[in-house]
């Protein structure tokens, strides 16, 4: 219910390619795209946060990682980690 | 004990009593002999033999060679026992004669009791005795040195005065003289040789053993590869999360964060390069003197483009630098009129050149008639249509030559050298050709041709694919082709039809199963002929004819050029031909009305289908207009309409490969670019004052960017972007008329534009970076 409408309010904006929901194991559990693609992006992306959480964590044992965002040339991935779940938007930002 | 004649005896009282010779009684120590008569022992032996006390002297008694024995009491026991025997005669005279007379003695006493041993004898010298040999001579005289020989004496005498004389010595080699002195020496003895005839000699046999060791890298063995699929839940387990709680919260705690980062994407691009981005806008500006096309290759045949304009120009879809050209004779103003009857001296044929063999073209389609247009299908390239000067469309399929066409580049080499001799030789015979040499192109005739009756009254002017989707059926119904390959033709005609064609499924299924040997086609041996096509043959007949009829009028249009609308792919350039002339069809006079057809965008209901198109016609007119169609009829009812700019006939109609609703067309002295929708007029019209525009070609990658040739040879480029009221480029290509304009990209940096004239020749063009690069923002 509210899940469903954050989460369409999340898609609404524009040039969001993708959105998908992953679980602490790395397991998607909503998703936006193809079984295949989903799968191949939560596999990598868990990983890429995990490091990077551990990075803060240990750079400063007090600090913990809010938001990660990854810029590529042709579109922005943004990670929003938590303690269970993982929130993963693959938005096109228009020039 | 010494003395061997003395025995003794132990006389028992018994034996004492017999020979009365008791002790003390008859023998005392004076009186110790007695006298025992040998009878008397015997005879004592034989009555009491063995207890006899002479039993064991019994041999020696008998042996006795007296009368009577001596037995002597031995008191002292000196021989052992009281009495003793004495077994010899001498011994008893000794003992008998001597004891009386030693008795006074103590020596004789000693002496009788070694009476036996040794007797006093005077001494006497031994007394030689003759020599008893026994033997000792022989070694004697054996070891004893004798001279075998008698010694040689010599007695060698000097004179006495000579000794004693001083001399002198000197030395003497001994070996200068000869014969001073005499050696033996030692020589091999020829007589005497010893000859070893049979040798022992033991022979072992011992295995060679050599220790060698090898090792030999043993790698354990490791996964190469591993598979795996990815963890997912099931969808009991989704449901179950999604509507967890933890869901809940995570999200309220998450969202906010996304939207804050969504957001500043959408305001602003953090990344934008602005310095890089300038650079762009100042290279498109400059660079004036840059912007030209560069001749890359033109083409002519001696032999079958000689005298004869060249009337379309397509390039291959798919193979690098293959271009086909389809030829017609170039006709004068009377001979339009007659068109449709006209003989053909000369076999026409649609050539294909290739850039890697500039004289000779690598393929050759047989036509029945002048070409006027033809088209590859963009779903399949090996099929070709075209449409006649009759009225004809024709097709061909040229799948068997495809390798061929693949491999042009490699065969031109070879061929070069001959080409010339044979080009010349075959001039008289028109229809010959070798297979594996490849001199003379292969010629492919035709797989179908439509039926006469059923085609245009006059010639095809114009022909296109049409766009997958939706398909025109028989009853006017479109649907859905579900199979991508594009089926239908749509031909127009100045006789005032629209047809459309419909090319079944099966040909073209069966055409890529085709095998792919070269067949020699010859065309006055139709034997060849695939049987498969047959029956296409002159009865290939249209789908739909469209009457194009203006609704109060009456009267005929008659469509020179149509352009359809594009759902998807590539883009077609739609075939710009030479154009009927100036000439007008005095018969056919009458306003005409524009179609433009568009393929609707839904394709699920056919119902909701609207057709519209443009047409351009022949007197110079744009008519836009939908098509619908009537179940019962064949004829379309349309709304339309038109717009009469031009001067003369349309000779190009294209839409714009980037807005697909911005049409240019081109016709007479001017040309216009028209956009759907807007009712008004053309949104651009422009009209150059010197000489005619006859033909067109929007460039293919930059949006405001078009090429329009004309009668004098010259083409302009127009660049709307910088200048909209002249060309920005013009360039002369070649002095006759341009017939007809394709561009194609071959790669990303070869872009090429063919353009054909009126003498039969094609320019090929390599249109230069500023020109195909498009800006930014165009």
């Amino acid at each position: 219910a509210e899940v469903e409408e954050t989460l369409k309010r999340i898609q609404a904006h524009k040039g969001v390619m993708a959105t998908m929901v992953i679980n602490a194991e790395g397991i998607p559990v909503r998703t936006t795209l193809d079984n295949s693609t989903t799968v191949q992006y939560a596999g990598l992306l868990h990983q890429l946060t995990v490091k990077a959480r551990s990075t803060v964590r240990d750079l400063d044992p007090q600090n913990d990682l809010t938001f990660l965002r990854i810029r590529s040339k042709k579109h922005e991935i943004m990670i929003a980690p938590d303690k269970e779940y993982l929130l993963i938007v693959i938005q096109n930002p228009c020039e | 004990i010494g003395h061997p004649e003395i025995f003794p005896l132990v006389f028992t009282t018994k034996t004492q009593e017999i020979f009365n010779c008791r002790v003390l009684e008859d023998v005392t120590e004076e009186n110790c002999f007695k006298l025992i008569k040998k009878e008397d022992i015997i005879q004592d032996l034989k009555t009491r033999a063995a207890i006899s006390d002479f039993h064991p002297v019994k041999k020696v008694v008998l042996e006795y060679p007296g009368e009577e024995l001596l037995v002597v009491f031995d008191a002292n026991f000196q021989y052992g026992q009281n009495f003793y025997l004495v077994a010899s005669e001498e011994a008893k005279e000794n003992l008998l004669k001597p004891p009386e007379t030693t008795e006074d003695k103590d020596e004789e006493k000693e002496e009788e009791n070694g009476e036996a041993t040794m007797e006093v004898h005077p001494y006497k010298p031994p007394v030689p005795k003759p020599w008893v040999s026994l033997g000792s001579e022989k070694e004697v005289e054996e070891e004893s040195v004798k001279d075998t020989v008698a010694k040689i004496k010599y007695r060698i005498s000097r004179e006495r005065r000579k000794f004693g004389a001083p001399i002198t010595f000197t030395d003497r080699n001994a070996s200068h003289a000869k014969d001073s002195y005499i050696e033996c020496t030692s020589y091999q003895d020829k007589a005497f040789s010893i000859k070893m005839l049979e040798k022992n000699v033991g022979i072992q046999m011992v295995p060679k053993v050599r220790e060698a060791s090898t090792q030999t890298k043993w790698s354990y063995p490791k996964n190469a590869a591993t598979q795996y699929f990815p963890r997912q839940l099931t969808n009991e387990e989704r449901e179950e999360s999604l509507s967890s709680e933890k869901l809940k919260e995570f999200f309220t705690s998450v969202h906010l964060r996304m939207e804050i980062a969504l957001q500043q994407n959408e305001i602003m691009n953090a990344f934008f390069d602005d310095w890089k981005a300038l650079a762009e806008d100042e290279s498109s500006s400059g660079g004036k003197p840059d912007v030209y096309l560069k001749a890359y290759q033109s083409f002519t045949d001696l032999h079958y483009l000689k005298d004869r304009t060249i009337s379309c120009v397509c390039w291959h879809p798919t193979i690098y630098g293959i271009i086909a050209v389809s030829a017609r004779q170039q006709l004068f103003y009377e001979e339009q009129v007659n068109l449709p009857g006209k003989s053909v001296l000369q076999q026409s044929v649609i050539l294909f050149l290739s850039f890697s063999d500039p004289i000779h073209p690598q393929l050759m389609l047989e036509c029945p008639e002048d070409i006027y247009c033809f088209q590859f299908s963009p779903s399949d390239p090996n099929i070709i249509v075209a449409g006649c000067i009759n009225g004809q469309v024709v097709l061909w399929d040229i799948s068997q030559h495809e390798e061929n066409l693949q491999n042009a580049k490699t065969d031109a080499d070879g061929v070069k050298t001959s080409a010339i001799d044979t080009v010349n030789a075959s001039v008289p015979k028109v229809l010959q050709y070798n297979c594996m040499s490849g001199t003379e192109p292969p010629l492919v005739r035709f797989r179908a041709i439509s039926a006469t009756q059923y085609s245009h009254k006059k010639t095809v002017t114009d022909i296109h694919w049409l766009p997958d989707h939706p398909e025109a059926s028989q009853t006017g119904a479109t649907f859905e082709n579900k199979g991508g390959v594009r089926v239908q033709l749509v031909t127009c005609s100045p006789d005032g039809s629209i047809l459309f064609w419909d090319v079944p499924a099966t040909k073209l299924s069966e055409q890529p199963s085709s095998e792919k040997i070269r067949e020699e086609e010859m065309f006055d041996m139709p034997l060849n002929v695939p049987d498969t096509l047959n029956h296409l043959d002159l009865c290939w007949k249209p789908l739909i004819k469209i009457n194009l009829c203006e609704s109060d009028t009456n009267t005929e249009y008659s469509p020179v050029r149509i352009s359809l609308r594009e759902l998807h792919y590539h883009y077609k350039t739609s075939e710009k031909m030479q154009s009927l002339n100036t000439a007008e069809v005095p018969a056919k006079q009458s306003p005409y009305r524009e179609m433009s057809t568009s393929s609707s965008k839904n394709m699920k209901a056919p119902q909701n289908v609207s057709a519209s198109f443009f047409l351009g016609t022949e007197d110079g007119e744009i008519v836009y207009s939908d098509w619908k169609m009537e179940i019962e009829s064949d004829v379309a009812k349309t709304v339309s309409q038109k717009y009469t700019i031009h001067t003369e006939t349309v000779n190009t109609l294209q839409r714009s490969p980037f807005f697909k609703d911005i049409i240019l067309s081109i016709g007479g002295q001017n040309f216009a670019i028209w956009k759907e929708g807007v009712t008004t007029g053309p949104i651009l019209q422009l009209s150059c004052s010197a000489g005619t525009y006859t033909a067109g070609q929007w460039s293919l990658t930059r949006p405001g960017v078009f090429f329009i040739g004309r009668d004098d040879g010259n083409i302009d480029i127009w660049d709307l972007l910088k200048k909209t009221y002249e060309p920005s480029h013009f360039q002369n290509i070649s002095k006759s008329m341009i017939t007809f304009i394709s561009a194609c990209i071959a790669s990303p940096e070869q872009h090429f534009l063919a353009v054909s004239d009126d003498l039969g020749v094609l320019h090929v063009l390599e249109i230069c970076q500023t020109l195909h690069d498009a800006s930014r923002n165009e």
